[in-house]
């Protein structure tokens, strides 16, 4: 089991309100993604539900029980951190059995889950071997294992693929994604990395300044962002966002379409001179200026364009992916 | 840094002060063991000469030595002891955010900016004293016979002084330690279920190790040479009670006016010194290593 439920919860730091009131429903299982720019709150939440801060005000349930004032240990929650927080001078097979020891668990089957969580997460090798003598990978595995032998009802992890290279993080993506198949366990997982968030969640939740912009699953934010910021922050590169004429032309007071949206063509209705190129192999992004329309436009296109920098080129948006926004920001149908 | 030219450069640098530093110290050493074969009396300087290990003989069976030497013990162990707990728990009572932290702090370090002489006869006569001493009216106000600590309980009563004295410098190291701890880890501690003493005894303890390991040893080589404040307090009475091996050698050679023997348990200090350290080292030096 591992539903939980925010309900009004804010906090406030002194005089200063980070998260305004906030309602969540996180059901049970999902793998439920908290994004948005830096310090929009998605760290204190994250410790909010843990109870490593206490809310100002509101209520969280666990499993439907109140849990508002249960102190961390009692919510049945592991939590993942940035910088893993081992325990330095103990082992691995210490630092994993450390939850279990506190719990007075019995020696045996501390031994039994230990073994078992070792083996899920390639860690059989390194058992006797102190933290410090660990890969950055590795120790990202000690910290989600020392997660995993408590049997938590939920996981919260919190930007915890930040600290390792590129390569290791694709990894260490799919690893997690495949535990919480295999575990069926609710997860929540703050990251500011697009990929992490489109490819992991089945729920992304999108803050800003301590608000929810959008709740949704990955496709339907991308299909559909409920407002402009949404817009612009769901989407690698960000969508186009146009006002002026020609958001009037479609009755509103912004317009967006996405990179991948954009054709060039020999006759399209927009036209701009090519600035940066920037050829990843398999995809091209053409930045575009002096279009009147926005001060850049971006559009991808397949890896073989041949366009330098200073050409002219027309450009044709697809009708269908227009997105409409009205003065307030929010989305029109 | 590492070439041959800098390299050399570098020891032509230091050599002067590498000259001056052996100089100050093997010439007196030097000068102490050569007087520790010597008969050399102050009361009959001419009668000089060679006497082989006859000083040595004289100081280590002298029925004093011995008290000296457990009283020697007793006193660096004593100390150390006061000073860890209590350094320990005062630094964690410092690392809590507080009301006026900053001048507490500044408070709790300022004894160690008194002069030994000074704090011990501040001791002396302003709180142990039977008569005017303010132990003596705290015990008079609750209604008992005031208490001669220097007399009744000597060594006890320089352990406190010399403890009050350091443990500023624990309470300092520590408390520098206990900041440098990751939140994370003592946040990952309590979601994992340890109480608040369990993420001492498991996060914090082991945490502090090579911290308390250079308390360990500063203090030692320290402690070992007391002296100011035994001979302000109690003159390392009453009898022996709280002569230490520091003191012997001063009662020896000053009070008795023998160089030779003085300067014999001076080398016996500095044999028992070395063993101490290597003691120490054996037992907690690998907590230094990273
Ligand atoms: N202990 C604190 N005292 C005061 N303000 C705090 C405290 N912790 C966080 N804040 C503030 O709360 C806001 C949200 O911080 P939080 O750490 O949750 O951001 P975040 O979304 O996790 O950012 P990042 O992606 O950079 O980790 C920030 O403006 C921060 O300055
Ligand atoms: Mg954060």
């Amino acid at each position: 089991m591992g539903t939980i439920t925010l309900e009004k919860v804010t906090k406030s730091f002194g005089d200063v309100q980070v998260i305004p009131p906030l309602d969540l429903e996180i059901n049970d299982g999902e793998f439920v993604v908290f994004v948005g720019p830096s310090g929009c709150g998605k760290s204190t939440l994250l410790r909010l539900i843990a109870g490593l801060e206490d809310v100002t005000s509101g209520e969280i349930r666990i499993d439907g029980r109140n849990a508002t004032e249960v102190p961390p240990a009692r919510r049945g929650l592991a939590m993942v951190f940035q910088s893993y927080a081992l325990y330095p001078h103990m082992s691995v097979r210490k630092n994993i059995a450390f939850p279990l020891r506190m719990a007075k668990m019995d020696k045996a089957e501390q031994d039994r889950r230990v073994e078992n969580a070792a083996r899920v997460l390639n860690l059989s090798n390194y058992l006797d071997r102190r933290p410090g003598q660990l890969s950055g990978g590795q120790r990202q595995r000690v910290a989600i294992g020392r997660a995993i032998v408590r049997e938590p009802a939920a996981f919260l992890f919190d930007e915890p693929l930040s600290n390792l290279d590129a390569a290791l993080r694709v990894g260490m993506r799919m690893e997690i994604s495949e535990l919480h198949s295999q575990l069926e366990t609710t997860m929540i997982y703050v990251t500011h990395d697009q990929v992490e968030a489109m490819t992991m969640a089945d729920k992304i939740v999108v803050l800003q300044a301590g608000n929810i912009e959008q709740v949704g699953s990955p496709l339907e934010l991308y299909h559909r962002p409920r407002n402009t910021f949404v817009a612009g922050f769901i989407g690698s590169p960000k969508m186009n966002l146009m006002s002026g004429a020609e958001a009037d032309k479609y009755d509103a007071t912004t317009v967006g379409v996405r990179p991948e949206h954009i054709d060039v063509t020999p006759d399209g209705p927009w036209q701009g001179r090519v600035g940066v190129a920037e050829h990843l192999g398999s995809d091209t992004f053409i930045h575009v200026h002096e279009t009147g329309l926005a001060e850049t436009l971006t559009v991808r296109q397949t890896g073989d364009i041949s366009v330098r920098h200073g050409d002219m080129i027309r450009l044709t948006p697809r009708q269908d992916e227009m997105h409409r926004f009205g003065a307030d920001g929010l989305r029109l149908e | 840094m590492a070439t041959a030219h800098s390299r050399a450069a570098a020891r032509i640098m230091i050599a002067p002060a590498t000259v001056l530093l052996l100089g100050w110290m093997l010439i007196p050493l030097c000068m102490t063991l050569y007087y520790s074969f010597q008969r050399y009396r102050l009361l009959t300087p001419d009668n000089r000469g060679w006497v082989g290990f006859r000083n040595y003989e004289r100081f280590l069976t002298n029925p004093a030595f011995q008290d000296a030497l457990i009283n020697t013990l007793l006193l660096v162990l004593g100390v150390l002891v006061i000073t860890v707990v209590l350094g320990v728990l005062l630094a964690i009572l410092l690392d809590q955010p507080m009301f006026g932290q900053g001048i507490v702090r500044i408070l709790v370090i300022a004894p160690f900016f008194v002069m030994p002489t000074v704090s011990a006869l501040v001791w002396k006569n302003m709180f142990m004293n039977p008569v005017n001493g303010l132990f003596a009216y705290a015990f008079e106000a609750v209604g008992l016979q005031p208490y001669d600590f220097l007399s009744q309980a000597p060594l006890a009563s320089i352990i406190g002084i010399v403890a009050w004295q350091w443990l500023p410098f624990a309470t300092l190291i520590l408390l520098t330690a206990i900041q440098s701890l990751n939140s994370e880890q003592m946040e990952a501690a309590e979601m994992d279920g340890a109480g608040p003493i369990q993420r001492f005894i498991y996060i914090t303890l082991p945490h502090l190790g090579r911290a308390i390991t250079v308390v360990i040893l500063i203090q030692t080589i320290f402690l070992l040479s007391i002296f100011a404040e035994i001979l302000v307090t109690t003159n390392g009475g009453p009898g022996t009670a709280s002569t230490n091996l520091t003191y012997l050698v001063y009662a020896e050679s000053l009070l008795s006016f023998d160089v030779g023997e003085g300067s014999a348990g001076g080398v016996v200090a500095i044999i028992l010194a070395n063993i101490v350290a290597i003691f120490l080292m054996r037992m907690i030096g690998k907590n230094l290593d990273a």
